[in-house]
This record gives structure tokens, sequence and C-alpha cells, in this order.
């Protein structure tokens, strides 16, 4: 009963690992190199300032991560129309039946934790679940809200048009401290959401045992076969009449 | 008061009229030229616009404020930026300088408001108070926004000096009592220059009024009001004390010896990265000093709701609804804390609640590698 047959799918594109991982090491950087312009150690140096520029250097990694986070989204929205049906912005899009069906399915077996009699084989999400979308729209909601108040803060040091497009964004709160604190309290979000994104990574694999931990590297997962049943089926008809 | 006489002085004959001399005259129109960030060849442009355009009446009004700005402004770095917009020749009305008081100051308002009907730049110093029908600051038996909504009727342009005007300043704290209430918010219709600060840089001031003055429009403001050529940097970009903050070295505390060596107090709370000010470049006295040079760091002055953002030592800023004492980071420390220890317990109970399928799976997975022809 329990000796499946697994098909290997690939779910995961190379662009959207790409994006995965460049997103990965963009907001790593941010985030450490945030919470040292937030509040850097002091430097015991008897270096003259001339010859020093560790915080430029800090900020400057801080900037040009956020170029790459940008520019990797832009892209990443792009696959979201070219990309196969898991990368697809429909996959994100929450206002489907479909959609809720599979939310409170997973609220209730992967949340609550509860156990059912039947288990529909259909019910496995292959790429992501409802609730892991969802999170990735609040995530992108999050990562616009980055965008908007950090270029909004690094506009007036730069000269170049891109961040210009942004002040508008520092007299909507009245000035950069509002901007800052928002900003500050965003990157929490992100770091929360990568606590249970990883966390959750490693259940999926555990549980269900297909792949999802090296899904992000190799790009495949493995499908139970009786998923694919009907379409075989198919086939052969199709064979048939021809 | 001036506005009796028929024919206006232009600006250049009050001032030969003060005794200064022609050399006096150009050398401030140069200081003017460089406090707005104008090009050499400007300077003419300056001088000859004061010696053809009459002197532009003004209404200085004072609602809730402390006189700071008109302090500030008495100080500025030229002796006939005060003589000729404050002292004797262009002050219609203003309740601290103006000799005349009572009745006589009430008429003479009223009389350049009359004459001089959408000519006149009105000032306003103070924030105005709207609650309890705004009887918290009444002037002549007239609440401030009565006074005000009747000065602001005719007047050609406002200019909101300082942090009260334009911000609500330190009355419009929270829970802001009186309702304290910047001009911006009364007076849609009307060009509005806002010159926050508390108080502004009073060659600041001189710049504004005579930027007005010698070019009969607005200077080029930015999104909040505010005039570019003063606003338009952070005090912490144009502070002479950057290069530590580049360098990583920053003081720690007041007294120690990063400290003494001058360096950057961001950690020590300094708001300069967040305040958008010609402190750093212009400073203050005459250009003597400016706080950050004194050793002490920016509380952002300028900057709106500046006493509400938090402690003026401190580099956070508090979380709003939270405790005063707590800030992002430890809210976000206590918040990742209690999200790892569910993450924990969720794992555990995993375990145990699917703890059937699982041994099922591990079994008929184990017999498999058994079953391996190797």
């Amino acid at each position: 009963m329990r000796d499946r047959n697994f098909k290997r799918v690939m779910v995961w594109e190379l662009p959207v690992r790409l994006f995965h991982w460049v997103n990965v090491l963009a907001i790593v950087a941010l985030t450490l190199t945030g919470f040292l312009i937030a509040n850097p150690p002091a430097l015991q140096s008897s270096a003259e300032a001339t010859n020093l520029h560790s915080f430029g250097i800090v900020r400057f990694i801080h900037f040009g991560a956020a170029y790459i986070f940008f520019f990797n989204m832009i892209l990443r929205i792009y696959w979201s129309f070219v990309g196969n049906q898991f990368a697809h912005w429909r996959a994100f899009w929450p206002f489907s039946k479909k959609m809720w069906n599979n939310f409170w399915h997973v609220l209730k077996i992967d949340i609550m934790l509860l156990n059912e009699e039947h288990p529909n084989v259909k019910d496995i999400s292959i790429g992501h679940n409802s609730v892991a979308s969802l999170s990735y729209v609040v995530l992108f909601l999050m990562a616009l809200i980055q965008v908007f108040t950090g270029f909004a803060l690094y506009a007036d040091t730069s000269g170049w048009w891109l961040p210009q497009l942004f002040t508008w964004v520092t007299p909507l709160f009245g000035g950069d401290f509002m901007v800052r604190t928002i900003h500050h309290i965003t990157m929490w979000i992100f770091i929360f959401f990568s606590l249970v994104h990883i966390y959750l990574v490693f259940y999926h694999d555990w549980l269900e045992g297909r792949g999802e931990v090296s899904s992000m590297f190799g790009g495949y997962k493995f499908v139970r076969s009786d998923r694919f049943i009907k379409h075989e089926k198919q086939a052969k008809k199709d064979k048939v009449k021809e | 008061m001036s506005n009796t006489n028929e024919k206006r002085d232009t600006y250049y004959d009050t001032i030969i009229k003060q005794g200064y001399t022609r050399r006096d005259f150009m050398k401030f129109s140069t200081y003017m030229a460089a406090f707005m960030g104008l090009e050499n060849s400007m300077v003419g442009q300056i001088a000859q616009s004061l010696e053809n355009t009459p002197r532009l009446p003004v209404i200085w009004e004072h609602y809730q404020e402390c006189t700071c700005c008109s302090e500030s402004f008495i100080r500025s770095n030229h002796p006939i930026v005060a003589d000729i917009i404050l002292d004797r020749i262009s002050l219609d009305y203003s309740l601290t300088l103006m000799a005349a008081s009572g009745h006589q100051a009430e008429a003479a308002k009223h009389d350049t408001m009359k004459k001089y009907y959408g000519e006149y730049i009105l000032c306003v110093e103070g924030s105005i108070p709207l609650g309890d029908d705004g009887n918290y600051c009444c002037i002549a038996g007239k609440s401030a926004k009565e006074t005000f909504l009747e000065a602001a009727a005719g007047a050609k342009a406002i200019i909101a000096w300082g942090s009260c005007a334009s911000n609500g300043c330190v009355q419009a704290a929270k829970p802001n009592p009186t309702e304290a209430t910047p001009i911006h918010k009364i007076v849609k219709n009307k060009p509005i220059i806002r010159v926050p600060g508390c108080p502004p840089i009073g060659e600041v001031m001189a710049g504004v009024i005579m930027h007005v003055v010698a070019f009969g429009r607005l200077p080029e403001l930015d999104r909040l009001g505010r005039p570019k050529a003063f606003y338009g940097k952070r005090v912490h970009d144009t502070c002479y004390r950057r290069p530590y903050y580049d360098a990583g070295l920053f003081a720690e505390t007041f007294d120690d010896d990063n400290s003494k060596k001058g360096y950057c107090l961001y950690k020590v709370g300094c708001k300069g990265p967040m305040t958008y000010n010609a402190c750093a470049s212009m400073r203050w006295n005459n250009g003597v000093s400016f706080p950050i040079q004194s050793g002490h760091g920016c509380i952002g002055c300028s900057e709106e709701d500046f006493w509400d953002n938090g402690p003026f030592y401190e580099r956070t800023t508090k979380v709003p609804g939270f405790a005063v004492e707590s800030n992002a980071d430890t809210v976000g420390k206590v918040a990742a804390g209690v999200l790892a220890g569910g993450i924990a317990l969720h794992a555990i109970g995993a375990n145990i609640s699917k703890r059937k399928e699982l041994m099922k799976r591990i079994k008929s997975d184990k017999k498999n590698e058994k079953n391996i022809d190797s």
C-alpha cells in the first residue's frame, strides 16, 4: 500500500531557482548590513578617518544588494508571465475557489496537524500550497515596502533617476523618521518569514518524502503517479482513436 | 508706520537712508546671493532688484510660539537684514517688534491688509490651536484662527516660520491638548513656504524672504513646501564629521575618548541622518558653530513630530503602540523567540500526530532498501 510510484517533475525552472538563491543572498546581505547600519559597532581605531572606509563599505554593500534585490524581483515578475504553471502569477492569485479549498486543507492538515481518514492525492500541492502562495504574496508586498522606503531614504544621496522616482514616499510619512522606522520594522517581517519558511520546507520534506528541500536545487519534485493516471488514460484513448 | 507714506521707497532707498553705504549694500547683496546658493552673476540681479522694487509690506503674526524665530532672524549675519525687514522699513505688524501697541497696532495691520490686499507677505510664527474654539490663543479679543484667516485672505504668499507654523512643534506633541495645528492644514489656497526649525537659521530666513523680494516669486520648494536651497540636504550629508561616520568611528557615550576626538555622534542619537536643514553648511551665530560641532547630536528640530519620534540620545526610534522603552529590535527579538518556540512545538506535535503515517512509510521504505538488487 505504501509502495508508491513516483514520477519526477520539473517544478522549479532554472530562472526560478536562480531568483530564489539570489534573493536569499540579497536578503541575508541586506539584513546583516541593515542591522549594522541601524546600530554600528564603534571601532576602536587610532587610524585617521581618511584611511578608513569600513562603514562606507557596509553601506555600499547594503545599497548594492538592494539594487540586486530590486532587479531580481523585476526579473521574477517577468518570469511570472512566461514561466511554467508553478511560476505563473496565477499560482499566486488568491481569489479562486480552488485556492481557498486548498487553503483550509493545508490549515487543517499541516498547521493544525489533524489527520485525514481518506487523503485525496489532489490535496497534495505540487508547486506551492495555498498558504505558501499567500505568504509569498504578502512577502512580495513587504518587498515593495522595502523598495519604496529604501529608495526614498537613498534618493538624496544618489544622482540616478531610478531612486529619484521614490522621493514622494518621504513626504507621505512626514519625514525620514517614520520612513526609517517602517523600513526597519519590515525587515523583521522578512526574518519572521524566513524562520517559518525554512521550517516548513523541512516539515514537508520530512512528512511527505518527495524531495521538498532538494527541489530548490535541482528543480525536481517527486509526484505520485496516480496524479497522472487520468492523463495517461486520456493519452491511451487518444492513441486508440488514431 | 511706513504704510502711511504715499510713495513707497525701494529697498535701496531705505537702506541708504539708514546710513549704509553703497559698499555695504553690495556686500549685503553678495551675502544674500551666497545664502540662496546662487552663482556670482546673480549678485547684480539681486542688487538691481533691490534698487528698483518698492518694499513689500509684511505682516508678521505670532501665535503659539516662543519667538525664537524672531530672535534667530534679528541675529542673522548681516545687520541690514534685521534693519530692512524688521525694524523700520517693511514690517507693518509684528507684536514683538513694532513700536505701536494696542488699538494702534491693530489699526496699522488692518490698514496694510486693506491697502495692499493681495500684495503683502504674511509671515506666521507659531501654530494655531483649534481645540475649544481656538480659545487657547487669543490676540485683541480674536482667536488665532480668526486672525490668521483674516490676514491670509489678502496675502500674496505665506511664510511659515519655524517648526510651530510648519509642523506644530512641541505644543503639537502628543497628546496635543490645544490641538495645535500647522498653518498649511488651515489655509490651502495660498502659496505657503514652510521654513521649519526650532528656530530656523537666521540666514535661511533672510534668504527666503530676500528671494521673494528680489525675484518676486517663491523660491523652489520641495514636496513638503520647504525651500530646496536650504532643506535639500540632510544635516548628515553635509556634516563635517561625516568622514568619521563613513570610517565607522563613532562616539559611544558623551564622555568617552571617541567623543573627545570628535567622532560621529550617530550612536548617541544624532538625528542628522534624518533631518533636512542647512545647519551643517551655514551653521549658526554668523557661521560660528552648530550643535554637532559643539559635541551634541542633532535633535531633528526641523522634522515633523520630532518630539514624538523617540529619545534624543538614542539611535532607535520607538515603535508606535509599545511602551516608550521598547524599540523595534526589542520587539523583534522577543517575537522571533516566541516564533522559534512555536516552531519547535509544532515540529514535536507534527511527529506525534502524524506518527502512524510516518512509521508506516519508514517501515516500507526500509524494506525497499533491503530489496535493492546490488
